[in-house]
């Protein structure tokens, strides 16, 4: 049966609006462009501040040795897990360098780098890879959210947060990161909902690499693009080329000057690709091939942005030592501050469930005192 | 139902409804950071009333109609903790609360747990509970046993108007974030009460004897209370004298007054109106013999709601726990060894 055959084919199920409700005809400019957005390599490079790329190339190389660190640490034994952004630095970092100090940034898993580039230790910010606390900083020192597990579950997070700042009159933007899977779950569209219905000071940041895991974005979603999705919820889309790092940075911070001037929020796709696999326990060979993941480094960030800078004669040899020197730094202090055995208080397991404990954790806790009063115990007579 | 002793000049008949409304207004107008939440708790006042007026006394960005998204709304209700407010969020139906559950079990039960400590959310999360109103499907679930087997949350449930001010506002003042359930049969049960009169306001975790005895102890609390108390006046006549705990807080759970009773008593009954298996009375009958197993004449026994999925209205009263089905039970207390 086809739809013509179908009873009341034909007829008009819409009732005539009521004069109160008109569809809204300005929903055009918040269409995406139909192309990434770049500025790498065309002519709105002429007008980049070359101060701020010089600054942009050397967090990218930081940012680069950073991943490639985290990585050996995880070989080591060091960290339980590592979800490399190689290839999405430029996405990461742009993230960290648009925010104000009162701002704030909500990361997903992946996000430890743009945590890293908005000033966080580079330990604090592994330590739930590491696997010694959930959270290794005090989220409200740095307004860094904790790193978020659950997918999207955050976003609303930073919808609650921008809304309550705007409430009380501050100056705060919130802006959140997710990945192209994470635009599947439930809680992206209610973020994004309440985010334009409260007109909240919010950035949703996508970064687009390709894969949730192994699932391409083909068959995450039917949409022309993952920023087409803004429109339907009444905020502008805008699709950006992720590993263009004055790209991203112009257009978050086109979004972040937007939601501080109470323009309300912005979804940006960043179209972008993770080089390597989704973690250690994952095998990228199953689900695509060497050629698409040698034509994407043919696009690297880093490489994009030092030719422009080279040619333009704003980066030289010396440049580009000191970038590599200053990430060298990093990387030993991260190496030594992760070989360092993180001290493990057995008791904090009762000390943060609530603000006063219970008495079913206070006998808990008297348990676990007891068995660790009798290992010790144990191990002194042993000793003897 | 009991109720506390207050002047008589001070008080006048109240319900329940109002004095949950009062809790909130009182505490609104004392601290600005308290804000309400959830789908039509504004103009409407919520499909219960129990915001009813608050949007117009305090403007709409004090009570805040949100869209329909129960994730959403614990959501950005835990943003808005992490900014310094305390988010009151209305769940409309115990059903329509389980779309937010990833946002509570993963975010607003572990939030001071991860971040030791240093963000803690004070949300309120009011979820009107229980069956016995003829609801459709969707609309009478007991959902406690989730909430307390979820380390973070605390679970409290008045039964009576007074505690019904005085719980909602120990919620809305703590730290913590507290899963406020709302027998909603017992939102039009009134008692002489007035939120000016020296009340007896419960802290959370204190349970309370609504009714001393010597045969037996009835643990219950919320929509059961009422009926474990008619039980227990009917059991008279069977030569039974009950004694009735009210929990008010299951989690934290006042052991000492529940094991204080059993003591005394010997015997004990849990009545809830959620399924045995899994419940919470399970917990307590486990608590309650492995502290005071010397002291029982008789196994702990349970009445509870079936092991089934809530049934259509015109089925209800099989499922609930009824004084007969309490009595019965109360008769078996009568071991034979």
């Amino acid at each position: 049966m086809t739809v013509q055959e179908l009873p009341g084919a034909g007829a008009s199920h819409r009732s005539t609006p009521p004069p109160a409700w008109r569809p809204r005809t300005d929903a055009a400019p918040l269409l995406p462009d139909p192309e990434p957005y770049r500025v790498l390599g065309t002519p709105a490079a002429d007008r980049l501040d070359p101060e701020l790329m010089r600054r942009c190339y050397a967090e990218l190389v930081r940012g680069r040795r950073y991943n490639a660190q985290a990585t050996a640490l995880t070989r080591q034994g060091r960290l339980a897990v590592y979800p490399s952004t190689v290839g999405q630095e430029a996405c990461e970092i742009a993230a960290a360098m648009v925010l104000e100090e009162q701002d704030w940034l909500f990361p997903s898993y992946r996000d430890t780098l743009a945590a890293v580039a908005r000033g966080l230790d580079p330990v604090q910010a592994l330590t739930l890879l590491r696997g010694d606390w959930h959270t290794g900083y005090d989220p409200r020192e740095h307004r860094i959210a904790p790193l978020s597990t659950p997918l999207a579950t955050q976003l609303p997070h930073a919808v609650g947060l921008a809304h309550a700042a705007r409430l009380r009159g501050d100056d705060v933007v919130a802006l959140a990161m997710v990945g192209d899977g994470g635009t599947s779950e439930g809680d992206f569209h209610e973020a994004m909902n309440f985010a334009a219905v409260w007109q909240a000071p919010v950035v949703f940041l996508v970064q687009n690499n390709g894969f949730a895991i192994s699932v391409p974005l083909a068959k995450q979603t039917a949409a022309p693009t993952l920023a087409h999705k803004a429109v339907g919820y009444g905020m502008p889309g805008r699709l950006v080329d992720g590993n263009d790092i004055a790209a991203m940075h112009e257009v978050l911070s086109e979004a972040v000057r937007r939601a501080r001037s109470g323009g309300g929020p912005t979804m940006i796709e960043a179209v972008t690709y993770r080089i390597e696999a989704h973690t250690n326990a994952d095998d990228a060979t199953r689900y695509r091939g060497d050629a698409e993941v040698e034509a994407w480094k043919a696009h690297d960030p880093i490489e994009l942005l030092e030719r422009e800078l080279t040619a333009r004669g704003l980066l030289d040899e010396s440049g580009i030592k000191a970038a590599k020197d200053a990430a060298e730094a990093m990387a030993a202090a991260l190496r030594d501050g992760m070989n360092a055995e993180p001290v493990l208080d057995p008791m904090d397991l009762f000390a943060h469930v609530y603000a006063r404990q219970t008495g079913r954790l206070r006998e808990q806790a008297a348990m676990l005192r007891a068995e660790l009063d009798a290992a010790e115990q144990e191990e002194e007579g042993d000793g003897s | 139902m009991t109720t506390v002793a207050v002047k008589p000049a001070a008080t006048k008949p109240a319900t329940m409804a109002q004095a949950l409304n009062r809790a909130m207004r009182d505490a609104m107008a004392e601290d600005p950071t308290v804000h309400v939440m959830g789908e039509d708790v504004g103009a409407l006042g919520g499909v219960f009333r129990i915001t009813d007026g608050l949007a117009k006394e305090f403007g709409e960005d004090r009570c805040t109609d949100t869209p329909l998204a129960e994730a959403g709304i614990l959501g950005a209700a835990v943003g808005m903790a992490m900014y310094g407010l305390r988010p009151v969020v209305e769940m409309q139906f115990d059903a329509f609360a389980y779309p937010a559950f990833e946002q509570l079990i993963s975010h607003v039960a572990k939030m001071r747990n991860r971040t030791r400590g240093a963000m803690p959310l004070p949300i309120t999360i009011r979820v009107p509970y229980g069956g016995g109103i003829g609801g459709v499907e969707h609309h009478c679930d007991s959902s406690e046993a989730y909430y307390v087997a979820t380390p973070g949350l605390t679970v409290v449930t008045p039964a009576t108007v007074e505690d019904a001010y005085g719980l909602l506002r120990a919620s809305i003042a703590s730290d913590d974030p507290v899963i406020f359930l709302e027998p909603k049969r017992l939102y039009w049960s009134k008692a002489d009460w007035s939120p000016e009169a020296p009340a007896v306001v419960p802290g959370i975790g204190e349970a309370l004897v609504r009714r001393t005895g010597t045969s037996a102890t009835l643990i219950t609390y919320g929509p059961s209370l009422p009926v474990c108390m008619e039980a227990a006046e009917a059991a008279r006549e069977e030569g039974w004298d009950l004694e009735v705990v009210d929990l008010r807080s299951l989690v934290p759970f006042d052991e000492e007054t529940v094991v204080a009773s059993v003591r005394r008593t010997g015997r004990a009954v849990v009545v809830h109106e959620s399924g045995g298996f899994g419940g919470p009375g399970a917990e307590i009958a486990a608590r309650v013999t492995e502290r005071c197993f010397h002291h029982l004449e008789a196994p702990v026994l349970r009445v509870t709601g079936f092991d089934i999925p809530y049934p259509p209205p015109m089925l209800e009263k099989h499922h609930l726990p009824g004084v007969d089905r309490i009595l019965d039970t109360v008769a078996r207390l009568q071991w034979e060894n």
